[in-house]
């Protein structure tokens, strides 16, 4: 009886679902990742059980371990707009390209008259600066214009493109803007009501506490 | 696709005639492909989803105002103070000697842990936790929306008393700190506060007559 003889099984396999998913994947992540801009300084923030998500659009007042204000705004054109006020404010004028650079920074800590040398600092040189904190004191409360000048900016953009948007025939969608607090968890806390006092005075009520999620024993 | 070409078999007879070796189409992507897993891992591992997650806390218009309308029957005091201490007592404060002949108000204190301060404010507020039980019996069997749910563990939240059909007001939380408190201890505090369903807290500033008396106790 002749043997009936198997057909030999090719060794190399078709990866080709494989890369292809590989690929797709290396691309979602390419374009999904943000970059992110270092901080001034570390915080450390308490945990709670919270699980509301961080807004998009916030005007963020960090508190370090020493209890030194630092200020952020999200937005970039916000930023930009914001630093022309405080300019005009302050007599200072900043040039396009400190505007821009202004833009990128993360948050800081410097008051007006070291703003223009702090622009100037390479991303390596801001990491080692020792940032004073945006002064909050009354005689010279310069975090406070911040926020009052960073909240009308903002709200006039967002006209503007509501304006813009309706002269199309688009929808529009306003994200508010929203007010974060994040804070070290051993910075005192006479510091943090400082600033959440700064905040009231702009008759600003509501703000986020920034927090990391705490895992802990189901509660009922 | 990623295979290593090891010719093109057997077949090579002695009798075949020579001939240029044909150059294979495919090509070896290997290499390519071991980049595109290294990216790929590189992203998967740096990449952080998860944004910062908050708390959202509202703070009085004027804290002046809140005293007038503090006529607050059920209130629970927290000191907070340095080295992670909480000292509370219940109701208003008592001065030495007051009018009222009340006994002054002498502080207790407890700590972060589950069996302290969780336990506590559990104990205040089983009235209001309670009510909110039953309202969520109710939901669970679909008796009442999810909106009504919502907006009755609300008013259970602000509930005023009534002792003719012997209601207790919910339980108030003020919240004080002296000069050396931390911040992280204010938002534990909240975040106690939140998880045992208590609507009404407020960081309000500490009196002389309280800071005298955590002074001694953590003397």
């Amino acid at each position: 009886m002749p043997k009936i003889k198997l057909p030999r099984a090719n060794p190399s396999l078709d990866m080709t679902p494989m890369v292809d998913l590989a690929f797709l994947l290396v691309t979602f992540f390419m374009l999904t990742a943000s970059v992110r801009m270092s901080e001034p300084v570390i915080v450390d923030t308490p945990g709670s059980h919270s699980e509301k998500l961080l807004p998009e659009n916030v005007i963020m007042l960090t508190v370090d371990k020493k209890g030194k204000p630092f200020f952020n705004i999200s937005n970039v054109e916000v930023r930009i707009k914001t630093l022309e006020q405080m300019g005009a404010q302050y007599q200072m004028t900043f040039t396009e390209k400190e505007k821009k650079a202004f833009g990128k920074m993360s948050s800081f800590g410097v008051p007006m008259k070291d703003l223009k040398k702090y622009i100037a600092l390479s991303e390596k040189e801001k990491e080692a600066y020792n940032s004073p904190g945006v002064p909050l004191d009354s005689l010279d409360n310069q975090l406070s214009y911040w926020i009052r000048y960073g909240h009308v900016q903002e709200r006039t953009l967002a006209k503007q493109a509501q304006a813009k948007a309706k002269s199309l025939g688009h929808q529009f969608k306003d994200t508010p803007l929203r007010f974060a607090i994040k804070a070290d968890g051993q910075a005192n806390f006479l510091n943090v009501k400082d600033v959440i006092k700064v905040l009231t005075d702009n008759d600003i009520y509501v703000f986020n506490l920034i927090t990391n999620l705490e895992k802990g024993d189901e509660i009922n | 696709m990623a295979e290593v070409n090891t010719g093109d078999g057997g077949g090579h007879g002695k009798h075949d005639k020579k001939r240029a070796k044909k150059s294979s189409t495919r090509i070896d992507m290997t290499p390519m492909v071991d980049l595109a897993f290294l990216l790929l891992t590189f992203f998967v591992l740096t990449s952080t989803f998860s944004k910062s997650k908050v708390m959202e806390i509202p703070f009085p218009k004027d804290p002046k105002d809140l005293k007038v309308q503090q006529k607050v029957n059920n209130a629970i005091t927290f000191l907070l103070t340095k080295e992670n201490g909480i000292y509370y007592y219940n109701g208003p404060f008592n001065l030495k000697g007051n009018k009222e002949g009340k006994p002054p108000t002498t502080i207790t204190k407890t700590d972060f842990s589950a069996k302290g301060l969780h336990e506590l404010l559990l104990d205040r507020n089983k009235p209001t936790i309670d009510a909110i039980k039953r309202l969520e019996e109710k939901y669970k069997r679909k008796e009442i929306a999810d909106t009504t749910y919502k907006r009755l563990a609300l008013r259970e939240q602000g509930r005023s008393a009534d002792a003719s059909k012997g209601i207790v007001a919910a339980l108030t939380v003020l919240i004080k700190t002296d000069d050396k408190a931390v911040y992280k201890n204010v938002v534990d505090l909240i975040d106690e506060v939140k998880i045992c369903n208590i609507g009404i807290y407020a960081i309000v500033d500490m009196m002389a007559s309280e800071k005298e008396l955590l002074d001694a106790e953590t003397k």
